[in-house]
């Protein structure tokens, strides 16, 4: 079934006209908790999307939701052009890293390896060519020499390197990684960067939760701020300003920016 | 041999069989953190049992048609799962609340439908207290013969999906994201535990086959990092336990097989907590005297 999704909704280029993701009327809520209010957005054609916003404010949530994994009050969500449902072998995803059990009985390589099971088919073995492909993906973030360490004996950044190497795997068009860069050491930082700068210059888009204000400049093109909903969108020079972070952070929001550096 | 009658054998057979699929099933229970709804499933099969019993003699058919009961058990066992499902996705109660709730209400109502049975003249409810405890005793050929067959076939059931078990048992959001059939891959998995369930419910009993699904795989859990090689070991740590016990209670009539089965699993298990080299209480000690000598003799930089 997978297979048969990824021949026919395969999309050779980005410039087709129509934007990775469309984001219209997106409404979400926990319980009776509204937590995000009609966001609609579209990613932009080129550069790194940084989703930023105060905690609490919706942004791992706008993720899960774009991506179906919390159920959405209102909202169309929409890939290249087609409902997310059909698009699902062209998108990559990155969870956070406390979302699972890393005393799991799995090997890094295993890890990463799951991210070809959609291109591997229900029910058959794991080929060397899946694995080959795994072991890419691992080298590619630094870990070839821990593919058969268990995970949970793995430093946090080698754990965030693995997650990344698994989404590499899928072979996406689109990315949503939730934190990233969250706690990780400075050897793991630059190389998950530059491993979203190489993704980003092959015309793959990127959408990545963030919550650190004062790297976002430097990191990302783009910004995405949301608190309860949209406060702003675009380019980081025109989207981070005082004005719209006083918005989405209240009075807190002074000297976010500026910090110690 | 000629100790060993061919029924003796066949159940021994079954036996191992039962305990091969319940430890590899269990497994992934055992790393979901679902072995309570397990434990559930197995005693709500009970009002199952009994019901299906009444309704056999209702229609006139034999009482203790194995094939009636064990459907009672698991349409029953399914019920209560998707209770426990229904509680956690409506309410905010939690999962162990739900499981509480769900799993003293269903084995209270099959006591009390036991009892009533017990009070018709006509029923012989002897055989069915079989099912609480395990009896292997009473067990025909046939009988062993297709319930090991069932065994057999959840056990490869684990292997032909080994990949979308493990997939939805580390990282279910992402398999989610991925396009994976989560709800569903989940539902087939509740399926192969109902099913080495019902199928353990003679040999061992509704009360104790939590503790063959369980058991193995925390056994396994001591020797290896390796999932493939987690079943493989609770696979086989379930098939001795299940044959050795099946053997035992064969060989001095008055030993339930259920009691045996897990007592001889749970000795595994005590070995190999304590021997187990990489995760063995034994092994982890050792390596923190030699930790604490080498730190000493100053050879450990930070």
């Amino acid at each position: 079934m997978l297979q048969r999704l990824l021949s026919d909704n395969f999309i050779p280029t980005a410039d087709a006209g129509v934007g990775a993701l469309a984001v219209s009327g997106l409404s979400v809520a926990y319980h009776q908790r509204l937590v995000l209010r009609d966001v609609t957005w579209t990613a932009p054609a080129q550069g790194l999307v940084a989703v930023v916003g105060p905690n609490g404010a919706g942004k791992s949530t706008f993720l899960k939701a774009v991506l179906g994994l919390v159920p959405s009050l209102t909202g169309t969500i929409e890939v290249y052009g087609r409902p997310l449902k059909r698009q699902r072998a062209l998108i990559g995803y990155v969870p956070q890293r406390e979302s699972v059990d890393w005393d799991f009985p799995v090997s890094a390589l295993d890890v990463v390896t799951m991210g070809r099971y959609g291109l591997i088919g229900w029910g058959r073995r794991i080929g060397a060519k899946h694995k080959q492909a795994a072991m890419q993906a691992l080298d590619r973030v630094g870990m070839a020499d821990f593919a058969h360490r268990q995970i949970g004996q793995l430093s946090g950044g080698q754990q965030q390197r693995v997650f990344l190497a698994r989404a590499l795997a899928q072979e996406a068009r689109l990315y949503f990684m939730d934190e990233p860069l969250a706690g990780v050491d400075a050897a793991t930082e630059q190389t998950i960067l530059a491993v979203l700068r190489e993704l980003d210059a092959e015309g793959r888009t990127v959408i990545c939760v963030h919550h650190d204000l004062q790297t976002v400049a430097e990191t990302f093109d783009h910004v995405l701020m949301l608190s309860g909903g949209l406060v702003a969108a675009g380019p980081v020079r025109e989207a981070l300003t005082e004005e719209n972070l006083r918005r989405a952070y209240g009075q807190r929001a002074s000297g976010l920016l500026l910090g110690p550096r | 041999m000629d100790m060993v009658g061919h029924n003796t054998l066949v159940v021994l057979l079954g036996a191992t069989a039962l305990g091969l699929a319940a430890g590899m099933v269990g497994c992934f229970m055992v790393l979901r953190r679902r072995a309570l709804v397990s434990d559930a499933l197995s005693h709500a099969t009970l009002p199952g049992i009994v019901a299906a019993f009444l309704t056999g003699m209702a229609l006139g058919v034999e009482g203790r048609s194995l094939p009636l009961l064990l459907t009672g058990a698991a349409i029953s066992g399914a019920i209560a799962v998707m209770t426990i499902q229904a509680i956690k996705r409506w309410t905010r109660l939690t999962e162990d609340a739900a499981i509480g709730a769900v799993l003293s209400v269903f084995f209270g109502a099959g006591v009390v439908l036991l009892s009533v049975v017990q009070e018709l003249p006509a029923a012989n409810a002897a055989g069915l207290k079989g099912f609480i405890f395990g009896q292997t005793a009473a067990m025909r050929t046939g009988e062993a013969v297709g319930l090991g067959a069932l065994a057999l076939l959840a056990a490869s059931m684990v292997w032909l999906f080994f990949k979308e078990f493990r997939l939805l048992a580390f990282d279910e959001g992402f398999a989610r994201a991925a396009g994976w059939p989560t709800g569903r891959i989940d539902l087939a998995l509740m399926a192969l535990v109902t099913l080495v369930t019902v199928v353990g419910l003679q040999t061992v009993g509704l009360v104790l086959i939590i503790a063959l699904l369980i058991t193995p795989a925390a056994t396994a859990r001591f020797w290896t990092d390796d999932l493939a090689r987690m079943l493989v070991i609770a696979g086989t740590v379930g098939a001795v336990s299940g044959g050795v016990g099946a053997l035992l209670s064969s060989r001095f009539a008055d030993l339930p097989a259920g009691a045996i089965i897990v007592l001889v699993a749970t000795t595994l298990f005590f070995i190999s907590l304590v021997v187990a080299p990489s995760r063995g209480l034994l092994g982890r000690s050792l390596r923190r005297a030699r930790l604490r000598r080498a730190l000493l003799a100053g050879e450990l930089a930070p």
